[in-house]
């Protein structure tokens, strides 16, 4: 317990005290501005809609991999962890080689919000896969089965049957495909440019000097990603039942 | 359900070009690019001081931080699943803080308590010991951020496990301590393992929280990650050779962690 305060709560609360060291008027000043309310938006744009894809593209992937079977499979199982053991760094640059100024395809989307999509699709690519997967292998096929005994269309069954299976397990992964993208830092540090980012806007406040606003923002998005590890927590909780 | 032959293979695909375009492409470009002049050029840029010195200093806080977060890891997810502590609910959720914050968050958390004019950073400096813009705060980011990883897998085994055969081991005279080494590790020593895994690759590659903490000097405070940041800001978008092949010995390493990582993710279920 000491060793959790001394490295995670005393520096937090830290944060904490220096976002409402000069009072909440200011704390609140420093958030209500055009810039932060617009690096907030963006974010939360960008997190959203990468949790959907994700929902979506994850669920589609732990499928094939789950119902299909295909020489290789393992293989590609094996890749999905690629995203977090690969140094989100790495996973920004890889960005870049492709998808950057001299790209050998001839898509250059670098410093626009589409490269930020593209690297946040990158690194949260695991998180519904994951959760969906072993869902997914655990699913009792007889259910299926009776429901196309008595006629239901393979669309229905999806629908009727396995979505609603599913649902906690597509939700939770997406949840956490969310929260990793409000804070994602790495992998938009070298993509972003000029994209206002949150993480990239306190990077750039802590170095300008601007802890005060910096700490502002902070605490925002850690609010955020109190009330999304609630949320997570409480699908776990589906999720086992 | 039946799905026709048709819709499995455009299912298949479809999941296998994401899959491609998202992650493999990407990946080979940056090796092809790291060798396009040859293995030597690649050999001599990753063979520079500063280049050997980052992948060091890279190594040496690995090394530093994974022992220290594997034993309290063990230790907390004892505490999780084994105790009756009063609190055990809130330490249950504090330790996901560090999955969640951002880690230029936990970097500017870090400045505030150990920085110049931070709440500890005066005494420390005071005392001659530099925390922030130096190595030991580069140690405490990189602790922060990959904690929750070990407790994370072994706290679900101990639960499965249950704790009959610890109780069975009291009984005919263990001490708490033999108990410990004889019975509840060989059971999670999987779970720790797997832990252990993700725990390094998070310290290897981590960059959010250590960028801010570092003083970002080639040669003393620039990890293997934050070579591949800087010499990309210096050049202003031109990346060269030389980022690339940073960057494939992060990769290479990652791909090692990988292959471990599936290993024990095997083990770890069978057993």
């Amino acid at each position: 317990m000491l060793y959790l305060s001394v490295i995670v709560l005393i520096p937090l609360a830290a944060v904490v005290v220096k976002a409402v060291s000069s009072g909440a008027g200011t704390l609140w000043s420093s958030i209500d501005n055009t810039l932060t309310l617009r690096a907030l938006a963006i974010t939360l744009g960008a997190s959203l809609l990468v949790a959907a894809i994700g929902a979506v593209m994850g669920t589609l992937v732990a499928w094939v991999l789950v119902r299909d079977h295909f020489p290789g499979q393992r293989l590609v199982n094996a890749l999905i962890d690629l995203p977090f053991a690969l140094p989100t760094i790495v996973a920004g640059l890889t960005l870049i080689a492709l998808y950057g100024p001299g790209s050998p395809v001839g898509i250059d989307l670098a410093y626009t919000r589409g490269a930020v999509i593209v690297a946040l699709m990158f690194v949260t690519l695991p998180f519904v896969v994951r959760s969906v997967q072993p869902v997914l292998i655990e699913l009792d096929s007889e259910v299926e089965e009776a429901a196309a005994s008595l006629g239901a269309s393979n669309a229905t069954t999806f629908r009727r049957i396995i979505l609603p299976a599913l649902r906690p397990a597509i939700f939770s992964g997406g949840a956490l495909a969310f929260a990793r993208s409000v804070g994602e830092f790495g992998s938009l540090a070298l993509i972003a440019g000029k994209v206002q980012i949150a993480s990239i806007v306190i990077y750039a406040d802590i170095e300008s000097g601007s802890e005060q606003s910096a700490a502002a923002l902070s605490v925002v998005l850690m609010v955020i990603s109190l009330i999304m590890l609630f949320l997570i927590r409480r699908l776990g909780g589906q999720v086992d039942r | 359900m039946i799905v026709s032959r048709r819709a499995t293979l455009s299912l298949r695909a479809v999941a296998l070009l994401y899959l491609g375009l998202l992650l493999l492409l990407p990946v080979g470009v940056v090796f092809w690019r790291t060798f396009e002049h040859g293995i030597g050029t690649a050999w001599a840029f990753m063979t520079t001081p500063a280049a050997i010195s980052a992948f060091w200093l890279t190594v040496l806080i690995a090394v530093i931080a994974v022992p220290l977060n594997t034993i309290f890891g063990v230790g907390a997810a004892l505490v999780l699943t084994r105790s009756n502590a009063r609190g055990k609910a809130i330490l249950d959720s504090l330790i996901d803080l560090p999955f969640v914050v951002s880690p230029v968050i936990v970097g500017l958390a870090l400045l505030l308590v150990y920085g110049q004019g931070g709440w500890f950073g005066s005494a420390f400096l005071n005392n001659g010991i530099r925390i922030i813009y130096a190595v030991p705060g580069m140690v405490i980011a990189t602790v922060f951020v990959s904690l929750p990883f070990v407790v994370r897998e072994v706290a679900p085994v101990l639960r499965e496990v249950g704790d009959e055969q610890e109780q069975a081991a009291a009984t005919l005279g263990a001490s708490s301590w033999q108990t410990f080494w004889r019975v509840t590790l060989p059971t999670i020593r999987w779970g720790v393992a797997y832990g252990v895994v993700l725990t390094t690759a998070r310290a290897l590659g981590e960059i959010g929280a250590v960028l801010v903490v570092s003083s970002n000097v080639a040669g003393s405070t620039l990890t293997l990650p934050l070579l591949v940041y800087q010499r990309d800001e210096q050049i202003g978008g031109q990346v060269t050779t030389s980022v690339y092949a940073a960057a494939t010995e992060l990769a290479v390493l990652s791909i090692a962690v990988l292959l471990v990582m599936t290993l024990f993710g095997r083990r770890k279920d069978a057993s």
